[in-house]
């Protein structure tokens, strides 16, 4: 009896400790990149980097100004196209489409959608924009993180104003308010810091996308020249940095993986510390 | 909730009616409908995908039909496709990103949630979430200058440790299915871990605490009464980061090799499905390559239909219980 107790306490005490391992790996694998990145990264950022064009190939130097410019645009222009699509269809979903057909297929098109991983959207981007206008545009890389945005977007808005108490609704309607007018002047309000954090998030996911980017957005070595013309991103940049074979490239890539991670790990962790995501809005 | 105008009186006074009229009727119609438009819009971008994928690589599907999943050459010089090669190494990344990741995850998620102090677990928490946004490309930044020497300096050992499985040899490359493998265990991580703790989350206490009386340690409690009570939640979490998985792309084109080869070692490099989309699609060689390569897409997009379907009935099935 004493001996099989001692055996108990010695495999939970071995299990448990092997939990803990899993976790410190886990946070370690974080800390480790944020590290090494940083380290890494900050001896070549300077202030001429951020804001001077690529040198030409072979000559060491120049800048990323360019990458963080057009970065800016196709992901403000990605918000601009995903984010109001992804608040209203979010918004119909949770005050008109809570049962019903539509609401389930839509509802189930938007977890679809948020499976199909980043290179497939792009692909159809590539089918939708690019090959019919025959050349590739900051707008088709736009539309590609749009289309990555809309179902984050919508899946959290539901959830937002589903949370909104129906008090509040039925206070709006009593006052003899117009259903609509309670809903986008009443209701949308009380769930603007959900929907807020979660455009967020979705914009920090979108800046760092890369895969959606290579066949749309496709890069160039210029300021940008609007959006129907190519543009360079950030993390496209990065990449082709990262698998050139210039010594001088691999210390840009670096200095520019610093430059995308902050960005993204800002936004990301405002929008957190900001407002947690409520229970069960899970992936 | 009822959203029918209250009936009242009709006002007496010289208040105004508050009863909407029929001009605020039709407000609420549009309104309805405008949201409803939008909604269709993710509908249709979702069949429209499908379409879209199907058609562009109809030339494909026409000329060689279903087997184009099994062939094997993928040389666009002479028009010659086979899908084989891109599915193997999806594949073989995918489950060895699995095995590491999965005890990871959910040993981490235990520890979150049945060990660490609050304050602990949640700045846990927080780090494990940032490390799911840390952007693909960075972590392939990382693959290319770190992972890819050091699994090059580990090849050789564990080739003479463990070479009596073909898995364990070969050249010591540092890029192909180990490194990938390694760098999507990684990737996928995060997912386990934060959906794991909210299934762990829910267990009731009430059972748990029962095993407790009982003169359980806290190991057997999370074996007994946790584990099984989680177990449907955590198969949705392991579903939803092998989609994640099977797509992921820039990191691991980063560290795969990209050699369109099928090799029982894990040493040797290999390709994976998105990969060689990224890498080829931009400049592919003429409409049969373009084909070829947008049929790889459609199935890869199939292959994340239905493992995210699966994922989405395991976890629909729990939210019902609840």
């Amino acid at each position: 009896m004493n001996s099989s107790y001692a055996r108990r306490r010695r495999v939970n005490a071995l299990m448990l400790a092997l939990t803990a391992l899993c976790a410190a790996v886990s946070a370690s694998v974080l800390l480790g990149i944020l590290g090494y990145i940083a380290w890494r990264g900050a001896s070549s950022l300077s202030w001429a980097f951020l804001t001077r064009l690529p040198a030409p190939v072979g000559e060491t130097g120049g800048g990323i100004a360019n990458a963080i410019v057009g970065s800016a645009k196709v992901v403000g222009t990605a918000a601009l196209l995903g984010i109001p699509v992804g608040v209203a269809s979010g918004l119909y979903l949770a005050e008109y489409g809570r049962r019903g057909r539509f609401g389930f297929l839509v509802r189930y098109a938007a977890d679809v959608m948020n499976g199909v991983p980043s290179i497939v959207i792009g692909l159809f981007a590539y089918a939708l924009v690019v090959m019919p206008m025959k050349r590739f545009s900051a707008l088709s890389g736009s539309v590609a993180l749009a289309l990555i945005m809309i179902p984050v977007v919508l899946r959290s808005t539901e959830d937002f104003v589903g949370q909104v108490p129906g008090t509040i609704r039925e206070a709006a309607l009593a006052l003899g308010v117009p259903r609509w007018k309670a809903v986008a002047f009443v209701v949308l309000p009380t769930a603007r810091r959900g929907i807020l954090t979660a455009s967020l998030l979705a914009l920090s996911r979108a800046a760092g996308e890369t895969a959606p980017l290579i066949f749309t957005s496709f890069g160039s070595p210029y300021w940008d020249q609007g959006l129907l013309n190519p543009i360079a991103t950030l993390p496209q940049t990065l990449y082709n940095y990262a698998i050139s074979p210039y010594e001088d490239w691999h210390r840009q890539a670096w200095a520019a993986a610093l430059v995308l991670m902050l960005f993204v790990l800002a936004v990301n962790a405002s929008a957190r510390l900001w407002l947690r995501p409520p229970q069960g809005s899970s992936s | 909730m009822g959203c029918a105008a209250p009936v009242i009186p009709p006002p007496t006074g010289r208040g105004r009616a508050r009863v909407p009229g029929p001009r605020e009727r039709a407000g609420d119609a549009f309104f309805r409908r405008a949201l409803a438009v939008a909604a269709s819009l993710i509908l249709l971008v979702a069949l429209a995908l499908a379409w879209q994928l199907a058609s562009a690589s109809r030339q494909t599907w026409t000329s060689l039909g279903p087997a184009f999943l099994w062939r094997t050459g993928w040389n666009p010089v002479d028009d010659s496709f086979g899908a084989l090669p891109f599915l193997y190494g999806t594949a073989v990344t995918s489950a060895l990103a699995m095995l590491i990741a999965l005890p990871l995850g959910v040993g981490s998620a235990i520890f979150l949630t049945e060990l660490a102090p609050r304050r602990a677990a949640q700045a846990l928490s927080f780090a494990v979430e940032l490390l799911a946004a840390v952007p693909s490309v960075i972590l392939g930044l990382m693959g290319v200058f770190l992972l890819v020497p050091a699994v090059r300096a580990v090849e050789p050992p564990l080739s003479r440790a463990l070479g009596f499985l073909p898995l364990f040899r070969g050249a010591p490359y540092g890029v192909g299915l180990l490194s990938a493998g390694l760098i999507l265990a990684v990737m996928i991580l995060p997912y386990i871990t934060a959906i794991s703790r909210e299934v762990l989350l829910t267990v009731p206490r009430p059972l748990k605490e029962g095993m407790h009386a009982l003169g359980a340690t806290r190991w057997e409690v999370v074996r007994g009464v946790c584990l099984p009570y989680a177990r449907t939640g955590i198969a949705g979490a392991a579903f939803l980061a092998l989609g994640r998985a099977l797509g992921e792309t820039m990191a691991v084109t980063m560290v795969i090799g990209n050699a369109p080869t099928i090799s029982a070692s894990l040493f040797s490099p290999a390709y994976t499905m998105s990969a060689v989309i990224a890498n080829e699609l931009a400049e592919a060689a003429g409409d049969a390559h373009l084909s070829a390569l947008i049929a790889v897409g459609l199935t890869l997009f199939a292959l994340t239909v239905v493992i995210n379907g699966l994922a989405r009935l395991l976890i629909y099935r729990l939210e019902n219980r609840s």
